[in-house]
């Protein structure tokens, strides 16, 4: 380049024009050139052999030629980064310059957008450095994996991972609902004839078992495994991870599903009444209480995405709520019979439900769009999604795992299947782990469903793996950003965007706050005069001579910009005239 | 069949011994972290509420001057030293770290009405109303020796004001004329009038030195040369402004401390109209200082507070008042850019935070970066009516409150009789000024 600059210094100015307009090197093209430049040095070298003398010069640069390719950079600027990784790490549209901007906003711009771009470059490249990678499971040719038995993958993989299959036998207080706590270390199952019990079920250590000696309904985990929450016949109760009775809620009556919203601490039921109710555990209030009028509560879900809560009826339809408004979200028919399940995936975008009518159907509730669905002879009773897109689907006494049903194309044959004694009740994947849990009538069933977990989790936000004080400190750090159950709504990501409410909307949320119109001009109240200037007629005489002053302005306005406009197109047409003057014109009179 | 299922040897997990720092992988995938706006808005809200619970701004308040103060200044090369005056004549120098008084020089007979320290730092000047200027040792002297001027110079008037030159060894005085002195002589090298009877303040402006600026009683700022014969030009306000400063950064701004309860900032290539009104005091502002960032100056004000105000906005940031500090004299800016010194008519010298929440000390990494990141979210969040709110909210003394509402209605009101007068009268004798050019009577050349 150098020696190209200096070359452009000494010709003249149109030849360093030409030299401008050459496009700049890539290494690719380099070493091309490089290639052509020494096969005429070559043959130079070869014509060399005649011309004694000029050998030397030519070995010399030769040499500089070898250095100059020593020195190159083979991979030269930063390492590219797959498009896939960094669309991952997308946040949003990028920000445009509106047109006609001050200098000092399309600064900030350029400089929010580069720091921006910056950011999600240094997320994209730390993927590299994520530790762990997902399960999988592939048959041999012709095998197809939903025959693979639990037996045969539990003796495939190590042995940790092997004891992930076990059951529990647990006939007597029958049809059990489980979940798991938020790091998927603690499992919580619950029998329907009140057998409630809490287990780290990793290790196999039983943290609690007791009997409730009442119908339980529901079983949830609360923010950490210090605390669950147990629905049972009559009240909502809240123990310890010792089986020690906190609270007995008795504002929450009937309860028959739970749902715990982590992030807002708030513990979302569905009742057999038809109530929806938030409570908030972490001051132990009741947020809202929503009667949805639409009889039994018991297909629930969340959207994990933006913690509004779908709620499946009889009718077939599936309603969405939040805890600010008294009716749902959005109603949307899904079925024609009843809805048995529904679950959400975790980025907000998907929801599969299954109702009375067999079907399986799979929606995007950003659109609120059916994407396809499929006919399954035996019904789902329990749906789940892992935390990597699989679906579980409890038919009769059989679950099955489907892949790929989050996409446009119809599901086809299960991934995984699994027969089990007696009736599913339950379903849920553990977190981070490629773990089933089923709690059916004859107990609980770990299944090993490969590919199913997160391979890599975040410590700051669910860490398995956590210490004592860690977990501690976590608890501080989530109560202080405990997000307010008032910004729940359907796009959790509003707060960023610009207000852009009109004039009449703000004006009007103004009157609403201050309780009156600042803008509302006060009536005209004419001074008291003596000496019968404020008779009556003297009064309203005055008035008048105020009266509509701002319809007055516009009106005497609108007038003079109408005159002046007929002034100018009578001018015109007066010209007009004159132009088209003829010579017989003169006669007229 | 080839099977692989997710196993985590936690060994990779968790910490080797109890005195390693616990392992904290971490996964950036935005799925892993929803709620991302909800949770940095009241991450935001905790952080303004914070901010506002640790703002206490008051450090230290100096005592023992026995009477008022009437000026402050800051050592040229000490961070650690201040030099104040005093409506008795006593010259105190102060050590801020200790908090304890140095020296006390009674300088003059009457008011002292300035201090300056000398570039380097090794002695300084008083003006006082006994019509002399002195020049005193930074060094104290010796145990059981009088304290003497090295210098003494006798004025045919009262000064009112001094400054020293950024590097050579002249300075400016202000009375009845603007005068420039060379500290080898005892008459003045040249003395500036524009048929006007009375200086309040002269400053040199910091980058180019020769230019100066003084307040003068005709209600006019005047801009000199000490290279020319002649005052290059002044811009004459409504009323009169007690004192100016400089931005040392972009010294073609200066800001001047007015009478009508506000400041205005000038820009020298344009005196016709101030670049900024800023207005916030209750009452007329006496001195106002400028950071050394030159982002932001403080103002000291009748009214028995101080301000911080942005040097782009027409409002204050931040405004410091306590029950015992009365009518504020002087206010000085410290050059490390984290305190302000306030002297008042109660005999006290008071040092506060600049940053009102700022912690003081030395800050692990850990801690900065936390103080940077709310700092980061309060900015970002700035807009939102529950942050705006709090950030905002500032306790005021009843009577400056109800001074503030009672100047809120008289602008209303005046500004509804103008509308008026405006409605009534030919349309275009009544012109609508702007509050930028309301105060700016004449720039003269």
């Amino acid at each position: 380049m150098a020696e190209v600059m200096s070359e452009g210094w000494t010709g003249t100015h149109v030849e360093k024009m030409k030299k401008k307009k050459k496009p700049p090197k890539r290494y690719w093209e380099e070493t091309e050139n490089t290639d052509r430049s020494q096969r005429p040095e070559e043959e130079q070298t070869k014509a060399g052999q005649n011309q004694n003398k000029s050998t030397v010069q030519e070995k010399s640069l030769k040499r500089k030629n070898e250095e100059s390719l020593e020195k190159k950079d083979p991979f030269p600027g930063e390492a590219p980064i797959p498009h896939k990784q960094l669309q991952k790490f997308q946040r949003g549209k990028k920000c445009k310059v509106p047109a006609g901007a001050r200098e000092k906003l399309k600064e900030a711009i350029a400089f929010s957008e580069s720091m921006s771009e910056h950011a999600q470059k240094q997320a994209a490249r730390y993927d590299l450095l994520l530790p762990e990678d997902a399960g999988f499971l592939e048959g041999d040719e012709d095998e197809d994996t939903n025959t693979i038995s639990q037996d045969d993958i539990a003796d495939a993989v190590d042995i940790t991972s092997g004891s992930k299959y076990f059951n529990l036998h647990l006939s007597q207080f029958g049809p059990y609902r489980l979940d798991y706590s938020r790091t998927g270390r603690n499992l919580l199952v619950g029998g329907k004839k009140g057998h409630v019990a809490c287990i780290n079920w990793q290790t196999k250590d039983l943290m609690c078992e007791m009997n409730v000696m009442e119908t339980v309904n529901d079983v949830k985990w609360l923010h950490t495994e210090a605390m669950f929450a147990v629905a049972q016949k009559r009240w909502l109760y809240i123990y310890d991870s010792k089986g020690v009775e906190l609270h007995c809620v008795k504002k929450f009556n009937d309860v028959l599903r739970m749902q715990f919203l982590p992030y807002h601490f708030l513990l979302a039921t569905a009742s057999a009444t038809g109530f929806l109710q938030y409570l908030d555990v972490s001051v132990g209030k009741e947020v809202a209480a929503i009667c949805t009028k639409t009889g039994r509560l018991d297909v629930m879900a969340q959207n994990p995405h933006n913690a509004v809560i779908h709620l499946g009826h009889s009718n077939g339809t599936i309603t969405l709520w939040s805890p600010n408004q008294k009716e749902p979200l959005v109603k949307m028919l899904c079925h024609r019979g009843g809805v048995r399940s529904l679950t959400v995936d975790k980025t907000g975008t998907y929801m599969v439900t299954s109702g009375l009518d067999r079907k399986l159907k799979v929606y995007d509730i950003r659109a609120f769009k059916p994407l396809h669905s499929c006919f399954l002879p035996a019904g789902a009773s329990c749906l789940s999604l892992s935390q990597r897109g699989l679906l579980s689907a409890a038919t009769g006494d059989i679950v099955q795992v489907y892949q790929n049903v989050l996409g446009s194309s119809p599901v086809s044959k299960p991934y995984m299947a699994h027969r089990l004694r007696g009736q599913i009740w339950g379903l849920a994947y553990c977190p981070f782990e490629d773990v089933l849990g089923i709690g059916h009538g004859e107990g609980f069933t770990s299944m090993i469903v490969p590919g199913a977990g997160e391979p890599n989790f975040d410590a700051l936000d669910s860490n398995p793996y956590r210490s004592h004080k860690q977990r501690q400190e976590w608890e501080v750090k989530a109560l202080l950003e405990k997000i307010q159950p008032e910004l729940i709504g359907l796009d959790p990501g509003q707060l960023s965007k610009v207000d852009q409410a009109s004039f009449e909307q703000k004006h009007k949320e103004q009157v609403e706050a201050l309780g009156f119109d600042p803008l509302a001009k006060d009536k005209f109240k004419p001074r008291n005069k003596k000496k019968g200037r404020s008779s009556a007629g003297a009064i309203e005489k005055r008035k008048r001579k105020v009266a509509h002053e701002d319809q007055r302005d516009e009106i005497r306005q609108t007038v003079q910009e109408r005159t002046e406009r007929e002034k100018e197109l009578k001018e015109k047409s007066k010209e007009k005239k004159l132009e088209n003057k003829s010579t017989l014109d003169r006669f007229r009179k | 069949m080839k099977v692989k299922v997710l196993s985590r040897n936690p060994d990779d997990y968790v910490r080797e011994t109890t005195r390693d720092i616990q392992r904290v992988p971490r996964n950036y995938d935005p799925t892993l972290h929803p709620f991302e706006v909800p949770r940095e808005y009241t991450r935001a809200l905790n952080a303004t509420k914070l901010e506002r619970v640790f703002a206490k701004p008051f450090v230290a308040s100096l005592d023992g001057h026995r009477d008022g103060i009437s000026c402050i200044t800051k050592h040229a090369k000490s961070l650690s030293t201040v030099i104040s005056g005093a409506c008795d004549g006593e010259v105190k120098v102060w050590n801020l770290p200790k908090r304890e008084c140095l020296r006390t020089i009674q300088a003059h007979e009457g008011f002292v009405r300035g201090i300056c320290s000398r570039f380097c730092g090794t002695s300084f000047f008083t003006v006082g109303d006994d019509k002399t200027i002195k020049q005193w040792n930074s060094e104290a002297p010796g145990y059981g020796v009088r304290e003497e001027p090295i210098n003494t110079i006798l004025g045919k008037a009262v000064f009112t004001g001094i400054d020293h030159h950024q590097r050579e060894s002249t300075f400016a005085t202000c009375g009845q004329t603007v005068d420039i002195w060379d500290e080898q002589r005892s008459s003045p090298i040249r003395s500036f009038s524009w048929g006007v009877d009375s200086f309040s303040c002269v400053r040199y402006n910091p980058v180019e030195t020769e230019l100066l600026a003084s307040c003068a009683s005709d209600r006019s700022v005047v801009l000199y040369d000490t290279r020319e014969s002649a005052p290059l030009r002044k811009v004459i306000m409504q009323l009169r402004s007690n004192t100016l400063c400089w931005n040392p950064m972009e010294a073609y701004y200066f800001t001047c401390a007015n009478e009508d309860y506000n400041l205005y900032t000038y820009d020298i290539r344009h005196l016709d109209v101030p670049v900024t009104v800023h207005m916030d005091h209750v009452s007329a502002v006496l001195d106002v200082d400028y950071s050394p960032t030159g982002r932001e100056f403080v103002s000291a004000s009748f009214d028995k507070t101080i301000r911080i105000f942005p040097k782009d906005k027409g409002h204050s940031r931040e405004v410091y008042h306590t029950k015992r500090m009365q009518h504020v004299i002087c206010v000085r800016w410290s050059a490390d850019n984290k305190y302000v010194l306030s002297g008042s008519d109660e005999m006290n010298i008071r040092l506060w935070k600049a940053n009102a929440s700022e912690k003081l000390g030395l800050l692990s990494t850990r801690e900065q970066a936390a103080a940077n990141y709310n700092k980061k979210l309060i900015e970002k969040f700035q807009h939102h009516p529950q942050v705006k709110r709090i950030a905002r909210h500032r306790h005021l003394p009843g009577d400056i409150l109800k001074q503030k509402r009672e100047l809120r209605e008289m602008r209303e009101a005046r500004r509804r009789k103008e509308k008026n007068v405006r409605k009534h009268s030919k349309p275009g004798s009544v012109p609508l000024l702007t509050e930028k050019e309301k105060h700016v009577v004449a720039v003269v050349e």
